[in-house]
């Protein structure tokens, strides 16, 4: 038999082709665009060339909320992974608790993250907000409005606070898949809680971990709703991240062509990252 | 080194059993004894795995005692008894190699470290891991997972029993039988007392000396592949074991034997006098399709009946006959005569069983306690 080519099939994939294209392809390369060219005005637009990537890495501004960015999510992975891991650990496995504490874990991520915002706005307040409240009736002088260690400690909280679920949660569905033959022969070989965790627990979590992980770095790398609307960046630029100074930029001085330039950068290193992780981790299991 | 004896054994999964039918495992005494290689032939749902739970400490029975060697464990939990297991699907930690798979039972009972090397490197050259030995575990085959979750238990000196929970069924078929002989090597090598779980007659036969079938939570015979043949004392035995199983056929008692369909069995005299003083709800008469003579014209004590159909099964031919209203099977050997439409059979006395409320019942010479049994 005569095998037919019929070409016309392609068309069918134009509507996938046109949606990708412009949700994801033009506004992408519009930044670049912009990125390697200066704007005066609408009809006004001089190619530079590199000369904003230049810029931009040179700018302290953004070198300095570059550090903060990477030191807040280190800081929010350092404690939501074991946090999460260890709440999965605790949580009963059936009956009406589990379900229960699904339910309360589920809340915080059902919560809009300007509301998140604030509502830890008003938590910390010490006149009317019951954590700084509580804190200053106790003697620690807390304040996050006006001392950067405060402002930290509060907006690493409401991350950790907000987010920690999702590892516990995602940590709790890769406990239960753990067949009880494992844990039985554990048992069997005389192995002690700890080496149960270590070698049977941590291992069949790894995969729920690598995803638990990227999220976690890639949404906290991009934070901005919750510590725009906590300390509006303050006090000073102590708590701005990266995506504040970039819309400040953008937005606020109208500098076009540094922001999108910042913003390629940005994304390079959202990118960088995650790919260095995923794949050290995936390498870690082949034989030498 | 120990014998395990389950004494007065029962378990229930509810936590208030109202009557027989919430146990899984009915009131028994059993006694494994010592070096021994048994199996525990059941199909699923008969409290197999239920009972090697209980000898391995994974539960705790509702009644009864569990001694090893005397000893009372019945409380103890798997780490305290000197048992190892091998799971129907092969238990690997998927994060070490080989060796400190091996090595991880040891290394939990703070072993020397220079024992565990000798140690591990005897078990593995028995089980041939030799080459797999530096490789991550996670990435060996479904017999080598098997063998090396094996050698977790046999690397420990302090074990005298292991128990497998139907370890062959994620194993390719032509690996099945090499891994098969790899067990009964070991048994005889290290005198260890092994009890396997499977619902394969084959298996538990070509493993073990001797075979428990369970039925309905409870051993309904013990005994050796050959007695469990020749001397199925439960119904269930003879229909489970063989294949084709027993042929078995309800019969009712007349003068001088049994009859069904209007065809006379005669017995013998001690069995018509045993048949007349015991109650009853069923009588059934059973025959292995192996022990049924087939005469190609009328003999004197031979029952005709009509030949349905014939399998050829390469070495032997199975013949379906109908005798009365009843479908008899017969296995016939390679080079036997295959009747056509009519064929006359006999039941030779020493083969032909008689079961009352499916308890074998035998001339009381042999063995008092069956009949008693059926009684009860």
């Amino acid at each position: 038999m005569n095998k037919v080519e019929n070409n016309k099939a392609w068309w069918l994939v134009l509507p996938v082709f046109l949606l990708v294209a412009f949700s994801a392809v033009v506004p992408l390369m519009t930044v670049v665009n912009y990125s390697v060219q200066d704007i005066f005005d609408a009809n006004t637009a001089v190619f530079v060339g590199v000369e904003w990537y230049r810029e931009v890495l040179q700018d302290s501004r953004l070198q300095d909320s570059l550090v903060r960015q990477f030191i807040y999510s280190f800081a929010v992975l350092l404690i939501e992974v074991p946090l999460g891991i260890a709440v999965a650990l605790m949580m009963p496995t059936k009956g009406r608790m589990a379900s229960l504490c699904l339910i309360l874990l589920a809340i915080p991520l059902l919560i809009p993250l300007n509301v998140v915002g604030t509502i830890w706005q008003i938590f910390g307040r010490a006149d009317i907000g019951l954590f700084g409240w509580a804190l200053n009736s106790i003697g620690i002088d807390y304040n996050y409005a006006s001392n950067t260690a405060d402002a930290w400690v509060t907006v690493v909280l409401m991350d950790v606070w907000h987010w920690t679920s999702l590892v516990a949660l995602l940590c709790y569905s890769g406990l239960r898949a753990i067949p009880d033959a494992f844990y039985q022969a554990a048992h069997i070989d005389r192995a002690s809680n700890w080496a149960i965790f270590r070698y049977i627990q941590l291992p069949r979590l790894k995969s729920v971990l690598v995803i638990g992980i990227l999220l976690r770095f890639m949404d906290s790398f991009m934070i901005y709703t919750e510590p725009f609307v906590l300390t509006g960046g303050g006090p000073g630029n102590s708590t701005t991240f990266l995506s504040q100074t970039l819309t400040k930029m953008a937005i606020g001085q109208f500098d076009l062509g540094p922001a999108a330039a910042f913003s390629l950068i940005y994304f390079l290193i959202v990118l960088l990252v995650s790919w260095l992780f995923f794949t050290t981790i995936t390498h870690m299991d082949k034989d030498k | 080194m120990s014998e395990i004896h389950l004494k007065a054994l029962a378990h229930s999964y509810s936590k208030t059993p109202t009557g027989p039918e919430d146990y899984a495992i009915r009131e028994m005494d059993h006694v494994w004894e010592q070096g021994g290689a048994y199996a525990l032939l059941g199909p699923s749902g008969c409290g197999k795995s239920t009972l090697l739970n209980i000898i391995s400490g994974l539960l705790t029975p509702s009644d009864g005692d569990v001694l090893f060697d005397g000893k009372d464990v019945k409380h103890l939990p798997p780490q305290d008894r000197n048992i190892a297991q091998v799971f129907q699907f092969p238990v690997i930690y998927d994060s070490m190699t080989v060796f400190e798979n091996l090595a991880f039972p040891l290394r939990n009972m703070n072993v020397a470290e220079a024992k565990v090397q000798t140690k591990v490197h005897e078990i593995a050259e028995i089980l041939e891991l030799h080459p797999v030995l530096n490789k991550k575990a996670k990435n060996l085959t479904a017999d080598e997972k098997q063998k090396v979750s094996m050698g977790r238990g046999l690397v420990r000196d302090d074990v005298s029993a292991i128990l497998f929970d139907e370890p062959l069924t994620v194993i390719d078929p032509q690996l099945k039988w090499k891994l098969r002989r790899k067990l009964k090597q070991i048994h005889e090598q290290f005198n260890i007392t092994m009890v396997y779980v499977t619902h394969d007659q084959l298996e538990a036969s070509t493993f073990a000396d001797k075979i428990a079938v369970m039925y309905g939570g409870q051993i309904v015979q013990f005994g050796t592949p050959r007695d469990l043949f020749e001397n199925p004392n439960h119904t269930f035995v003879g229909y489970f074991i063989g294949s084709p199983g027993m042929n078995l056929i309800d019969v009712k008692p007349v003068a001088g034997g049994v009859a069904f369909d209007g065809i006379q069995v005669p017995l013998s005299d001690e069995l018509n006098k045993i048949l007349s003083e015991v109650p009853y709800n069923s009588i059934k008469i059973g025959i292995r399709p192996e022990f049924v003579h087939v005469w190609d014209k009328a003999t004197e004590d031979a029952y005709e009946c009509d030949v349905l159909h014939m399998e050829d099964l390469g070495t032997y031919k199975i013949l379906t006959l109908k005798l009365g209203g009843q479908d008899i099977k017969v296995r016939l050997g390679e080079d036997h005569d295959v009747p056509v439409n009519k064929a006359y059979v006999s039941f030779p006395e020493q083969w032909l069983k008689l079961y009352v409320d499916d308890y074998l019942v035998e001339e009381p010479s042999v063995e008092d306690q069956v009949v008693e049994e059926a009684h009860a």
